[in-house]
C-alpha cells in the first residue's frame, strides 16, 4: 500500500496513440518483429479455447480420431442434447445456480460495497483510517485462506448443503469497497451533495436519488468483477456443498471430468459442457468492455 | 495501491454536519456485518481451533475428546514432510511462474505501446479472453491439450520428433506453471498497457530527440514510470498464487504425478476432508494466510523504496 502515489500528480493522458504512432514510424523490420510478436502472443491466447470451440462439434471417436482444427461430422447439437439430458438437465440447473451465485454476488454484494466505498469517501467520522485499514487488510487475505475455516464455521450453525454457504461469502467484497471510495471520489462532486442537503434531503435519500445514480458506472464495474469472481470460484462451493442440485457449473463439470476418466463417452459432455458454461461470460465481457477496463485501471494505475 | 480519495480529507471540502457519524455507520454496517460474518468470524473461529486436538480416549472406540494442545498442531503441519514438500513445490512454482507471466505481460505491453504495433483494440480484446475462461475450464482445456490421442500439441510435437509428456512427474510443474501464465498474462497486459497510455507524452518526446531508440526508450523511460503499477501486480500475483488449488486439483484427475497434498491448499483440504483432521486443517490455513502476509508485507515495503528512489 503505498502513500507516496498519494501525492503524485495526475499525468496528463494521451489521448490517442495514432498520434504518437504517426510521429514515428519505424522500419519495416521492427514494425514486422513487433506485430509478429504480437500476434504469436495472441495466438498463444486465443488458440486453447478454439480448441474448444472445435472440440465441442466432435463425438469421441472423432475427438480422438481427427484433425483438431477440423469438423468431424458435426455433432455439436447431439452434444448439446446429451448435456441436456444427462441427470435429468442437472446441468441446466448448475449453470442456473451459477447466475443466481454470481448475480447475488454483484448486485446485493455490489451494492454493499458501494455504500461503504461512498461513506468513506464523503463522511467524517471517527476511526475512519482504522477502519479503512481494515477494509485493506481484508484485501489481501487469500480467499482460499477463509474457505476451510469459513466450512468449519458453517457447520457448526448448520449452513453447509446450502445456498446460504455461498451466498453470504459472496457478499464480502473488501477490493470492492476500496474501488467504490475512488469511484465516489471521481464520480460524485461533494457540490451536488451538499445542494441535496440543503434542500433538506437526508442522507439515505440523497444517496439512492443522486449518489448512486451518478456512482452507475462504478457499481457496474464492481459488479462485474465480483461476478466473474463468483462465477470462476472453485473451491468455496466445492467445500460448502454436497448436493449437486446447489452445485454451480464449476464443480459439476468437475464431477463429469471424474466421471470421464473411467467412461471416454464422458469426455465430449465435459467439452460441451466447458463450452457452454463460458458462453455468459465472454458475453458479458465483450458487452461490459468499458467497464472492466476502468476497473482495472482504478485498481491499479490511480 | 493508493488511495486517490484522500483530498476529501481536506477541511474545505467535507460536507459533514453534525449527524455526518451516525450517517456512516448506516452505511457501513452492512458492509463491516458481511465481513465480520465472512471473514473476521472464520479466521477467529479457525484460530481457536488451531490451538486444540480431538483425542480419541479408549482404544478409539470411545468419543473423542477436545484437547488444549497450544501450538502443536502447527509444529506437526510445518514437520509433516508432504506438507513442507508442498511448499517447496509452491516456491518453485512461484520461482517459475511469476518472472514469466510478469516478465511476459510487460514485454507484450511495451510491444502493444510500440508506435509501429497495429490493431491495438484487437490485440487488448484477444490476449483478454483467458480471463473470461474459469480456471476450472482453463485447467480441463489443457489437460485435455496435455493428453496424448486427443491433443494436437503433443501430436505436432511428436510429428516434429519431440516425444513430450506434459503429464509426467518431471514436467508436471511446468505444465501448471504454463496453465496459470495463459490465465493471468493478458489481464495484467491490459493492467501494464493502461498505466503506459498514461505516460506523460512530452517525456517520450524529449527522449526521441535526445536519440532513443523505440528499445531503448521502452526500457529506459517507460518501464521506470510503470514501476507503481508493477509493483500492485506483483502483490496481487504472490496473493493469489499462495492459494493455488484449482488447477492442480482439476489436473490430479488426468495423472497420477499430483498427489492429494500437492500444494498447501491441497494439503489443507485433504487435512480436513480426508483426514478428518480440523484442527491441523485450520492451522495450515493460518500458516497459508501469515505466509501471504509476511509475503505482501515485502513486496509493499519493496516498492515503497522503489517509490521514493
Amino acid at each position: 500500500m503505498s502513500t507516496q502515489t498519494l501525492t503524485r500528480p495526475e499525468s496528463p493522458r494521451i489521448e490517442s496513440n495514432g498520434k504518437r504512432a504517426s510521429k514515428r514510424d519505424g522500419g519495416f523490420a521492427s514494425k514486422f518483429t513487433v506485430n509478429g510478436l504480437l500476434i504469436l502472443g495472441s495466438a498463444y491466447m486465443v488458440v486453447p479455447v478454439l480448441w474448444l470451440v472445435f472440440a465441442s462439434t466432435k463425438n469421441t471417436a472423432d475427438l480422438y480420431g481427427t484433425s483438431a482444427f477440423s469438423f468431424g461430422d458435426f455433432s455439436l447439437v447431439d452434444n448439446i442434447v446429451n448435456v441436456a439430458k444427462q441427470d435429468g438437465g442437472v446441468f441446466f440447473r448448475w449453470m442456473a445456480n451459477s447466475v443466481i451465485y454470481a448475480g447475488f454476488g454483484a448486485v446485493v454484494g455490489g451494492l454493499i460495497a458501494v455504500m461503504a466505498g461512498y461513506a468513506f469517501d464523503k463522511f467524517q467520522f471517527r476511526w475512519k483510517d482504522s477502519l479503512f485499514g481494515v477494509v485493506l487488510v481484508g484485501v489481501l487475505i487469500p480467499n482460499t485462506a477463509t474457505v476451510l475455516p469459513m466450512y468449519m464455521l458453517a457447520s457448526q450453525v448448520g449452513l453447509t448443503n446450502t445456498m446460504w454457504a455461498i451466498l453470504i461469502p459472496v457478499m464480502c467484497n473488501p477490493f470492492g469497497v476500496y474501488l467504490a471510495r475512488v469511484y465516489s471520489a471521481g464520480y460524485i462532486p461533494n457540490e451536488t451533495l451538499e445542494a441535496a442537503r440543503v434542500d433538506g434531503a437526508g442522507p439515505v435519500r440523497t444517496f439512492f436519488s443522486i449518489g448512486l445514480p451518478m456512482i452507475m458506472p462504478g457499481f457496474v464495474t464492481i459488479g462485474l468483477f465480483q461476478f466473474v469472481g463468483v462465477w470462476n470460484n472453485f473451491m468455496l462451493p466445492l467445500v460448502m456443498l454436497q448436493n449437486q442440485q446447489l452445485m454451480p457449473v464449476s464443480v459439476g463439470i468437475s464431477i463429469w471430468q471424474g466421471y470421464a476418466v473411467p467412461l471416454p463417452d464422458f469426455v465430449p459432455m465435459v467439452i460441451t459442457g466447458s463450452m457452454l458454461s463460458i458462453v455468459p461470460l465472454l458475453a458479458a465481457f465483450i458487452m461490459l468492455q468499458r467497464f472492466w477496463k476502468s476497473g482495472m485501471t482504478a485498481g491499479s494505475v490511480k | 495501491m493508493a488511495i486517490k480519495a484522500h483530498t476529501s480529507m481536506a477541511p474545505k471540502k467535507r460536507t459533514a454536519t453534525g449527524n455526518s457519524g451516525r450517517s456512516a455507520a448506516l452505511f457501513l454496517t452492512p458492509f463491516f456485518a458481511v465481513f465480520a460474518v465472512a471473514m473476521v468470524a472464520p479466521v477467529v473461529y479457525s484460530i481457536w481451533l488451531s490451538f486444540f486436538s480431538e483425542q480419541k480416549s479408549g482404544l478409539g472406540f470411545g468419543a473423542s475428546v477436545t484437547k488444549f494442545v497450544g501450538l502443536e498442531n502447527y509444529v506437526q503441519v510445518l514437520q509433516s514432510e508432504t506438507f513442507v514438500s508442498g511448499l517447496v513445490r509452491l516456491l518453485m512454482y512461484c520461482a517459475m511462474y511469476i518472472p514469466l507471466m510478469v516478465g511476459g505481460a510487460v514485454v507484450f505491453a511495451l510491444l502493444l505501446d510500440a508506435g509501429v504495433a497495429r490493431a491495438k483494440k484487437l490485440f487488448q480484446l484477444l490476449v483478454f479472453l483467458p480471463h473470461a475462461v474459469p480456471g476450472v475450464i482453463a485447467a480441463l482445456i489443457w489437460a485435455y491439450l496435455y493428453t496424448p490421442g486427443i491433443s494436437p500439441l503433443v501430436q505436432v510435437l511428436a510429428s516434429g520428433g519431440i516425444q513430450l509428456n506434459f503429464l509426467d512427474a518431471h514436467l508436471i510443474l511446468p505444465s501448471v506453471v504454463n496453465i496459470a501464465v495463459w490465465e493471468w498474462t493478458g489481464y495484467n497486459v491490459i493492467i501494464l498497457f493502461t498505466a503506459l497510455q498514461a505516460v506523460p507524452k512530452e517525456i517520450l518526446e524529449a527522449a526521441r530527440v535526445d536519440g532513443a531508440g523505440e528499445a531503448r526508450l521502452s526500457l529506459n523511460i517507460k518501464l521506470p514510470l510503470i514501476l507503481p503499477a508493477l509493483s500492485v501486480i506483483m502483490l496481487f500475483t504472490i496473493i493469489g498464487t499462495l492459494q493455488l488449488f484449482t488447477e492442480p486439483t482439476i489436473i490430479a484427475k488426468a495423472t497420477n504425478s499430483i498427489t492429494s497434498t500437492w500444494v498447501p491448499n491441497m494439503w489443507a483440504y485433504d487435512a480436513a476432508f480426508n483426514r478428518h483432521n480440523l484442527n491441523q486443517a485450520a492451522a495450515a490455513s493460518i500458516i497459508i494466510a501469515l505466509l501471504a502476509a509476511v509475503l505482501s508485507f515485502i513486496v509493499t515495503r519493496f516498492s515503497n523504496k522503489a517509490d521514493k528512489s
